[in-house]
């Protein structure tokens, strides 16, 4: 079944997880126990509506103050796909959550309180969706209900928010924009008849039929060696297989591949998923590649297709997303983990530093704080083989770890 | 003739994916293994990863003594045929060190004393990683876990302080004394899993199917009567019926539901109508609302 992973961004009381529980409700995958328990809690709190934010909110902690904390993941399904939404929240480490969240998914919503219109959150939420070329962006104008369903309140948020994409760096996103009321359940699942004016799809409708070539960004093959294979039994003696991920684009029986860094030619001899053989490994798909050649491959080493070479080199500009309550300073040593691939590296410099609500640049930084954005150069003690992010989401992409702490500190997108 | 590998799952893909991760980041891996189709699902997708190899980390079972005789029987049988090693720990071997106290009464259950005897076995073999096949659908506590999911010296969550996981690199650095709980069927759902096992033939223990067993109600759920293990008052009337269990713990914890599904189809569909979740049919989780959050903290599965 096709699964499409979806992100929300919004601000604290936009409705986020109001919305999520109605679309679970409306799409009836909210269960009997689930539902009596939801009913139960929003009763004990006096509500005179149902609180589908409980359906979500999984921590102690944030049923006791109301809020999300952390990255939740809700799963339902219809007759034509499967869907995982990352509920990220959208408050203190909102920039942390967000890239965390968009960074696994194909399509976004965001989305906006019709009262408040168009605030600071939604030029961050919409530049953080840009960052990660987050390829499909629904623009939900949520509490349609408060606003007596007005178009002309529609019309001017989406008027303020088609500024904003003038601003943007990747233009290729395709935006859609949706007057909804999670509470009411108006164009969430079903179109509602109170907005007669609104021509389009309701929100779910509109996931619905987003197809494969809308929502993923396609690049050249890159196949990062996670494991080595060698059965060493007697059937499979001179076995020889590299395991691995295909990212960007297909691999064929046949094809004139290069091994870096070594750099040695060799040609596609089998793909294997499983004990079957298959003549193409297409995107995403977590396969075992033998060679022609009995040449030596290790993990995180990198096949890739003879005339379509990735950048080799021991540096390299990045976006930086900081995401730790440490600050990253000039000469700072972190390990680098590319795909598969760790490497130790230092930070030479700190270029400036992003605005993400689009008031510009900031340059003669000395640290990045938790939720900075920033250009970073990096000095690595090996070669990597990357993309521009641009050109390549996943070869393009980086996590930084503490080497004291092992914690993942942050998360790159190299320019 | 020219086939191409874009029909086969993307859960499956991003399942293998991470088991391979386990195995290269990592010195001593064990997959958690308790007879359930969960961990049944973990062990197909493990043996997928690694052919022509051998999976390259032992099974681990924490047996309760609890357990359903159906599925001992199982385990035992799967672990031959796959050529898989098998290690046993066992509570009643914690009970009988003193090192935790049987729960008495109605709701007596041993699935929380589990914790202490894997993390015992933890420290015992040195496991850095431990392959589970928790869902994030089952509970909402599980919603927020991490595919890779660091524990402390102590086997415990920290669930505030959890490291962000981004695209698909997964971050397995830790300290010694640490280790990391994977999970890599977490974006499956439940009808994900049963859809799988009926996709790919993979043998199930019996009890998942509809049988005919001597049961008796409480608080609205059907629980076995046909052993020892689940405490029952002399009021409660003991009767036959036909059931299956949809999820398969200790004895003492897992009800069964009416069913008259006998075939693996007719099982994806009766979950596919089915108006219940999962772990609706868990005792354990019903102590409190937070109750699967606290068992995690403390080290719980």
């Amino acid at each position: 079944m096709e699964v499409l992973k979806i992100a929300t961004a919004g601000s604290v009381d936009d409705g986020k997880s109001t919305l999520i529980g109605r679309i679970l409700y409306d799409t009836k995958s909210l269960t009997t126990d689930k539902l009596e328990a939801i009913e139960k809690t929003s009763k004990q709190r006096g509500y005179d509506y149902l609180d589908f934010s409980l359906a979500t909110d999984g921590l102690v902690a944030e049923r006791e103050q109301g809020i999300t904390i952390d990255v939740a993941h809700i799963y339902f399904s219809t007759k034509k796909k499967s869907y995982i939404i990352a509920d990220t929240p959208g408050h203190v480490e909102y920039t942390r959550n967000m890239v965390t969240g968009a960074s696994t998914s194909q399509a976004s919503i965001i989305l906006i309180d019709a009262r408040k219109g168009v605030i600071e959150q939604t030029n961050r939420h919409f530049f953080i969706n840009n960052l990660l070329r987050i390829k499909d962006i629904v623009v939900a104008i949520n509490k349609m209900d408060l606003v007596d369903y007005s178009e002309e309140v529609y019309n001017k948020i989406k008027a303020d928010f088609e500024t904003l994409m003038s601003k943007r760096d990747y233009q290729d996103q395709k935006i859609t924009f949706i007057p909804v009321s999670a509470l009411k359940g108006d164009n969430v699942v079903n179109k509602t008849d109170k907005m007669p004016w609104y021509k389009g799809e309701a929100l779910l409708e509109h996931l619905e039929q987003l197809s494969k070539a809308d929502i993923y960004n396609v690049g050249t093959p890159r196949f990062p060696v996670q494991y080595v294979i060698r059965p060493k039994t007697e059937e499979f003696h001179d076995f020889r297989g590299y395991a691995g991920k295909v990212y960007g684009g297909n691999l064929s029986v046949g094809d004139e591949v290069i091994v870096l860094p070594s750099k040695t030619r060799s040609k596609i001899k089998d793909i294997y998923f499983y004990n079957e053989k298959y003549e193409t490994a297409s995107r995403r798909s977590s396969v075992t590649i033998t060679l022609e050649d009995d040449i030596n491959v290790s993990r995180g080493d990198m096949i890739v297709k003879e005339n379509d070479l990735p950048t080799i080199d021991k540096q390299f500009t990045a976006n930086v997303c900081w995401m730790d309550a440490t600050h990253l300073t000039p000469g700072g040593k972190y390990v680098v983990q590319h795909g598969v691939n760790k490497v130790l590296a230092k930070v030479d410099r700190i270029n400036h530093k992003i605005h993400p609500d689009y008031s510009g640049i900031e340059k003669d930084v000395t640290e990045l704080k938790v939720n900075d954005i920033a250009s970073v150069t990096f000095k690595l003690n090996k070669p990597i083989f990357y993309d521009q992010f641009k050109n390549h989401r996943t070869n393009g992409s980086f996590i930084l770890i503490d080497t004291q702490s092992n914690n993942t500190v942050g998360a790159g997108f190299i320019q | 003739m020219n086939k191409d590998t874009s029909n086969i799952n993307s859960l499956e893909n991003e399942a293998i994916y991470i088991i391979r991760e386990v195995a290269a980041q990592f010195e001593r891996p064990v997959l958690l293994f308790s007879g359930g189709k969960d961990s049944i699902t973990l062990v197909r997708l493990a043996v997928k990863a690694f052919y022509p190899a051998k999976v390259p980390f032992p099974l681990m079972h924490i047996d309760t003594g609890h357990n359903f005789p159906e599925t001992i029987e199982f385990r035992d049988r799967l672990v031959k045929e796959l050529g898989l090693e098998l290690i046993v720990r066992n509570v009643q071997d914690s009970i009988d060190e003193g090192k935790v106290k049987e729960e008495t009464g109605r709701y007596a259950s041993r699935n929380q004393l589990q914790t202490t005897t894997l993390l015992d076995a933890i420290e015992e073999f040195k496991f850095d990683a431990c392959i589970g096949g928790a869902r994030r659908d089952e509970e909402k506590a599980r919603a927020k876990e991490r595919i890779f999911s660091v524990r402390d010296d102590f086997g415990q969550w920290d669930e505030k302080n959890q490291r962000p996981e981004l695209f698909d690199m997964l971050n397995g650095q830790i300290d010694l004394g640490q280790n990391v709980r994977v999970f890599p069927i977490s974006n499956w759902t439940e009808l994900d899993v049963w859809s799988y096992i009926e996709e790919e033939n993979i043998e199930i223990p019996s009890i998942y199917f509809a049988h005919k067993r001597k049961v008796f109600l409480r608080d609205g759920m059907i629980w076995s009567a046909d052993d020892e293990v689940v405490y029952r008052d002399d009021h409660e009337e003991v009767v036959e019926e036909l059931v299956r269990f949809r999820t398969v713990g200790d004895m003492s914890c897992t009800a069964a539901v009416l069913s008259d599904a006998t075939t693996i189809t007719k099982v994806v569909e009766e979950i596919r109508e089915s108006t219940i979740s999962e772990r609706g049919a868990r005792i354990d989780d019903k102590r409190s609302e937070a109750a699967m959050e606290k068992r995690k903290q403390q080290g719980y599965f």
